[in-house]
């Protein structure tokens, strides 16, 4: 059969089961956006994690005046004191990696860039303490540094920020979970609904391919019309599904990415790395189904 | 062409076979009716030359090929061979008289140039030239079995089956499309039709093949419909 009869041929069969073929794509779309949003969710933990895991440490705020912990007894960290929890900090090598003090000024010129918002604008220098911030050769050995550093004269708290993004990992894991549950549902109606078409088309099509079968065609020239239809049907499906992809980043994460800004969030370049996976997803499914059923279905 | 040897077909579990060890031999070039009354075991013996059906028992050998063991994938090389007519036409309605015709081309992958030129032959055969743009409905049904008739010799085999072919027509176009049959026949093309109709036996005399219970009750050369039987 040339090529351009073939297209002919599944053109005209898509336009008489057009309502049929359309329920395939919209199936075949919402199952993979699904999918494409549980990949996507994945990749959100990667990113959020790989850019903290490489800056990883823990943060070891030094008293000021007037904290409240035990520890500082309401007096700022003396020399002596912040010398003492460097000198500890440099006895615990090699878990610890790296060690840079950060000062009240650095600390104090830190957050006023990072917190422009009007409300942060009066805060004096006072009120940000000066830090330790370690690099941990394993960052699991914070434990380690928690017990060793926590209620230490001079130290106000030790924090790990990992611990801020846990929440996040949490949300993202559940969504990821949640959306690749609802992707094999729906995954299973493609599959049904595209096998229960094909039986249908076929039935509404049996003159057709009585009149290839007495003929002589080939089983090829029997078959490929209908996995043609379903796959480009399917094809849209997934292409709807990118949209949606598209669609919840361009207007969704990325108005999330600037209102919460202390860590990087998934881009356009994440939804067109996660594209080809999601419509090679629906092409297997389509191929795979639509030869499943016309095996059954269809008579060569 | 055709070569039935101890042929038998059961469909199953019933007591009785369609066809109960027929054996014939149908010669290249010959024109044959197989006459017999409903569920004789004509559509039976047209089925199981089109590889349709496999024999219970029996071997089968169409157009030199063995068909009672021929592979799956070598049925339709056998079926290019073999052109097929029915009762019903079975057009495509949603198509015209060429597109009707020069499907069987375009399924079967000829360029588009052969099949232009094998169409308007094919319904220049069978007097349908000037009718080609015109749709099934548009047609009697004289017209509609002329077109099966130009589909199922548009690619030149080398065997006719009919199964029926006049059972929808009146006595006259019924006649016209069996000497259309017949012309086709002169032309080489080896055919075997299935009927009821006494009239057209009876008025060719050609080779008749009575069945009778799934077994072959007459073969005589220059038969006629119901009489002669041995």
């Amino acid at each position: 059969m040339r090529p351009l009869f073939l297209l002919g041929e599944a053109w005209t069969g898509l336009r008489r089961s057009a309502s049929m073929a359309i329920s395939i794509m919209i199936v075949t779309a919402v199952s993979l956006l699904f999918f494409g949003v549980g990949l996507l969710a994945q990749r959100q933990v990667e990113t959020a994690k790989g850019y903290w895991y490489d800056k990883v440490e823990v943060s070891i705020f030094l008293c000021i005046k007037n904290s409240s912990e035990p520890s500082c007894g309401r007096q700022a960290a003396t020399q002596e004191q912040i010398d003492r929890i460097g000198a500890d900090l440099e006895l615990m090598r090699p878990v610890v990696k790296e060690v840079t003090f950060e000062s009240q000024d650095e600390a104090y010129q830190r957050f006023k860039e990072q917190f422009t918002n009007p409300a942060f604008q009066d805060t004096p220098k006072e009120a940000i303490p000066a830090a330790y911030r370690v690099k941990l050769a394993d960052p699991k050995d914070y434990d380690t540094m928690y017990t060793a550093f926590s209620g230490a004269p001079g130290v106000s708290s030790v924090k790990d920020i990992r611990a801020i993004l846990e929440p996040l990992f949490r949300v993202m894991d559940v969504l990821r979970n949640v959306a690749w549950a609802l992707a094999g549902l729906m995954l299973v109606c493609t599959v049904l609904l595209t096998s229960t078409t094909i039986r249908q088309v076929a039935f509404s099509r049996r003159r057709e391919t009585g009149i290839k079968r007495v003929v002589g065609a080939s089983k090829a020239a029997i078959q490929l019309p209908f996995m043609l239809e379903t796959v480009l049907a399917v094809l849209v499906g997934a292409g709807l599904a990118v949209l949606g992809l598209w669609a919840m980043v361009r207007y969704g994460v990325t108005q999330l990415a600037a209102r919460f800004q202390d860590f990087r969030w998934i881009d356009m370049p994440d939804v067109w790395a996660v594209a080809p996976w999601t419509v090679l997803l629906g092409l297997v499914v389509g191929v795979v189904v639509s030869w499943v059923a016309l095996v059954r279905h269809v008579r060569v | 062409m055709i070569d039935f040897d101890g042929v038998s077909k059961r469909y199953g579990r019933k007591q009785r076979p369609a066809l109960d060890d027929v054996t014939l031999t149908i010669t290249d070039g010959e024109f044959a009716f197989l006459v017999g009354a409903s569920g004789s075991g004509k559509s039976t013996m047209l089925r199981l030359v089109l590889c349709e059906e496999r024999p219970s028992q029996g071997r089968i050998t169409v157009a030199g090929r063995e068909v009672t063991s021929m592979r799956r994938r070598q049925v339709p090389g056998l079926r290019r061979d073999i052109g097929m007519v029915f009762q019903d036409f079975r057009l495509l309605p949603e198509k015209s008289v060429y597109d009707n015709v020069a499907y069987v081309m375009h399924v079967l992958g000829h360029p588009r140039r052969v099949i232009r030129r094998a169409v308007t032959e094919s319904l220049e055969l069978v007097g349908l030239t000037g009718m080609a743009k015109r749709m099934p409905h548009e047609l009697s049904g004289g017209e509609q079995q002329r077109v099966a008739i130009a589909r199922a010799v548009v690619k030149n085999p080398t065997l006719l089956l009919a199964d029926e072919p006049t059972g929808n027509l009146d006595p006259t176009t019924s006649l016209e499309i069996v000497s259309l049959l017949d012309d086709i026949h002169g032309r080489g093309t080896t055919v075997l039709m299935a009927t009821h109709d006494d009239e057209i036996v009876n008025q060719l005399r050609k080779r008749v093949i009575e069945l009778a219970d799934g077994a072959v009750v007459r073969d005589q050369a220059r038969g006629v419909y119901g009489r002669g039987r041995r």
